[in-house]
């Protein structure tokens, strides 16, 4: 009887998880197609086609359309998440690969890798607003959670760059280490994150000095250090937790946000990538270049707890309730 | 005639070029400047030194005879140093030293260093290499061998003012041995050259067999004269003399070629006596750089260099755009252009430059090597890249490949 109850309740809560609806939505760089995976069930429910090798995705703020950084067809789609369609395009400058929204939802920030640009969509009039030149292959870009500041990282000359967002200026250049990756800035906005790939650190740059004040590295029994290549960063918005993907090593790093201590290295699919929280923070999502799967990471207990398959190479990774 | 409509066309095309450099400047030079710095920016100047020597056209017609290799790297990788000097307040500049075949090399070299140049990329052979490093107005000067595979210039003939971008003989044959260990092609028949660079060549390769536990069934020597390149029917003949040459061999899995001459190697595959694959200076071959190669990031700068030079980026261009990279990168760490500092940075434990080859490269310490994974490629299609996993190293797996420590009898300082 107790267990016919407690079936009852977990029957009950299931289905109360179920009314929120929540979507993983996952890029395919080589399958050419956005995954679709129920967020509950933690199935793959579609696969959507989409343009040649998307890679950055990025949620309007309203969660009604997917932005979609079709990097060989250089521009980005824009996925309508309810009927699934793609409903038009945004002009994004040549060879897309990341972007970010400010947090009106007015604007994106695209990097384009091949013209050292960082190109300003205004998205209402999906018109280039403005494009500022960075370094050689801009890679990462990150907003602060005011919308003061954009930071973009380039591959090649191994730099974040702060951009005032009002004046769309280069105002601080911070050296960094080897080919960084992607810039994530602290839920207070005191420090941006930046991964380094081929450096293997993560630096901590403080955002008021535009000094770097830490250098997280990282190590592995029995994983050579040239097989640890930190890129996709998620900070808990407590900064109790920070997490970093750290590719071809197939461990995500799980780090106390605030000491900067590593305190654990969670086995995730092959060459992982990118990474999302769900909207409550209660689970992360990695997306797993090599094997084709995502997977799901249960933050509180530190420990991952399912794989699902996706499309071809699955890059890029957003959450949706 | 030919040659003077060819004279015509490569003198349009020199033009062309220049006008590309002038547009490219301006652009430059219309971008919003970086942040003002009140300091004078670092003036940075690399020496690009190359001599003009008698070409051979490629034996395919699918590869040009190229006039500019090297060269059109290293002014790709100066933009780039510039895009990341405007940050910084340093500036760059790539002098060229373009020494015409009959030309006095050191005599250009020695004007250079009297001119208070001191960082060199040399385009150049192993000897014409030693001549100049060898130079006492050279001895503070930092130079990069970007193109002498010479095992020797590593081991018995090491210098300290010389770093070698370019990967050894030993390096290459080794990266191929790792990968034919792992597909378990143990059994070799080497066919090689007769000249210097293919014996060379055929002994790094001999060597590999022994490092890595491979066994060369039968050595033999092509001993045709070299042709003419372009003939209308010249298939006809090769089809019967490649078999002739390679039959009555005892039983194996791979032939490997050393021709680094371009007389023969192109004539083996599809041509063998038996159905075997081929290998070493032609078929699957092992290098810095390939043109088919579109990992970690690769495809990007295959983009920027073809959009630059019109054509295709090959190994001498990708070691001279290292190059400056490695240059770049020290100037930019230390803040500083003098040429020991940078040699000390190079040495030391903080460089390292990323290459598009999947992890920082860095400098051997005894023999001043770049580290690096070497490209095993097919003519069209990158194959693998070495080292190969399970290939141990207490230090790197990349000292896998070329000689390491213990077998060199360079110890620099």
């Amino acid at each position: 009887m107790p267990r016919l109850l407690l079936l009852a309740t977990l029957g009950l809560l299931a289905s109360g998880h179920a009314a929120t609806a929540r979507t993983i939505y996952v890029s395919n760089e080589k399958g050419n197609s956005i995954s679709i995976v129920d967020g509950d069930k933690l199935e793959l429910v579609q696969e959507v086609k989409v343009g040649q090798r998307p890679r950055g995705i990025v949620l309007s703020k309203d969660g009604k359309f997917l932005y979609i950084c079709a990097s060989d067809d250089d521009t980005i789609q824009i996925l309508d998440t309810a009927s699934l369609k793609l409903v038009g395009q945004l002009p994004s400058g040549p060879d897309p690969e990341r972007m970010a929204l400010s947090p009106d939802g007015a604007k994106l920030y695209v990097a384009n890798e091949d013209d050292n640009m960082v190109t300003v969509i205004d998205i209402a009039g999906r018109t280039v607003a403005t494009q500022i030149p960075v370094g050689v292959e801009p890679e990462g870009v990150g907003v602060s959670h005011d919308g003061k500041w954009i930071v973009n990282t380039s591959e090649t000359t191994n730099m974040a760059h702060f951009i005032n967002a009002e004046t769309a200026e280069i105002t601080d250049n911070v050296l960094v280490d080897q080919r960084p990756r992607v810039a994530e800035f602290t839920s207070d906005d005191a420090e941006v994150w930046v991964s380094s790939e081929v450096g293997g650190t993560v630096s901590v740059i403080d955002n008021r000095t535009r000094k770097v004040t830490h250098k997280i590295s990282f190590q592995i029994p029995g994983v050579p250090n040239e097989a640890l290549q930190p890129v996709g960063i998620k900070i808990t918005k407590d900064r109790s937790k920070a997490f970093v993907a750290l590719g071809p090593a197939n461990r995500v790093a799980m780090i106390d946000a605030k000491t900067y201590e590593v305190l654990d290295y969670l086995l995730v699919g092959q060459r992982v990538w990118q990474l999302a929280f769900s909207p409550d923070e209660k689970f992360l999502y990695s997306t797993n270049g090599v094997s084709n799967d995502i997977s799901v990471i249960d933050v509180d207990a530190g420990k991952v707890i399912k794989s699902v398959k996706v499309g071809s190479y699955p890059w890029g990774v957003v959450v949706k309730d | 005639m030919g040659k003077s409509v060819a004279a015509l066309r490569s003198h349009r095309r020199q033009i062309a070029r220049a006008l590309c450099a002038a547009l490219i400047g301006v652009g430059l030079g219309w971008l919003p400047a970086a942040p003002a710095r009140a300091a004078e920016p670092l003036e940075v100047v690399i020496t690009y030194v190359t001599q003009d020597e008698d070409r051979v056209a490629p034996l395919s017609l699918l590869d040009s005879l190229l006039t500019d290799e090297g060269l059109m790297g290293a002014r790709q990788a100066i933009t780039e140093n510039q895009t990341t000097g405007r940050f910084l307040g340093q500036s760059y500049q790539l002098k060229e030293v373009l020494i015409p075949k009959d030309g006095d090399l050191a005599a250009a070299f020695k004007q250079a260093l009297g001119a208070g140049q001191r960082l060199f990329i040399l385009d150049l052979h192993a000897d014409q290499l030693l001549q100049l490093a060898d130079l006492p107005e050279a001895a503070d000067a930092v130079l990069f061998n970007t193109r002498a595979p010479d095992d020797r210039l590593r081991i018995s003939d090491c210098r300290a003012n010389l770093f070698h971008i370019m990967p050894s003989r030993a390096m290459k044959a080794d990266a191929l041995a790792e990968y034919l260990v792992w597909k378990r092609w143990t059994r070799w028949f080497l066919l090689h050259g007769t000249l210097e660079p293919d014996l060379a060549f055929a002994a790094a390769i001999e060597r590999a067999a022994k490092k890595f536990g491979a066994k060369i069934v039968e050595s033999r020597a092509y001993e045709y004269q070299a042709t003419a390149r372009r003939t209308d029917t010249g298939h006809v003949q090769i089809q019967r003399q490649i078999p002739v040459f390679t039959q009555n061999a005892p039983d194996y899995d791979i032939a490997m070629v050393a021709d680094e001459s371009d007389i023969f190697g192109e004539y083996l595959p599809y041509r063998l006596w038996d159905a075997r694959p081929v290998a070493g200076t032609q078929g699957l071959i092992a290098t810095a750089w390939h043109r088919a190669n579109e990992q970690w990031g690769a495809t990007q700068v295959q983009r920027r260099f073809q959009k630059f030079a019109g054509r295709w980026m090959t190994e001498r261009d990708y070691t001279a755009w290292l190059t400056v990279r490695t240059v770049g990168e020290a100037v930019t760490r230390t803040k500083s252009a003098d040429p020991k500092t940078i040699r000390d940075y190079l040495r030391g434990d903080q460089f390292q430059v990323a290459g598009f080859k999947g992890e920082g490269l860095t400098f051997r310490k005894w023999d001043q090597q770049m580290r690096q994974p070497i490209l095993i490629v097919g003519a069209r299609m990158l194959v693998s890249v070495s080292p190969q996993e399970g290939f141990l190293h207490q230090r790197t797996p990349l000292d896998t490949l070329g000689y390491d420590e213990p077998e060199s009898s360079c110890r620099l300082q």
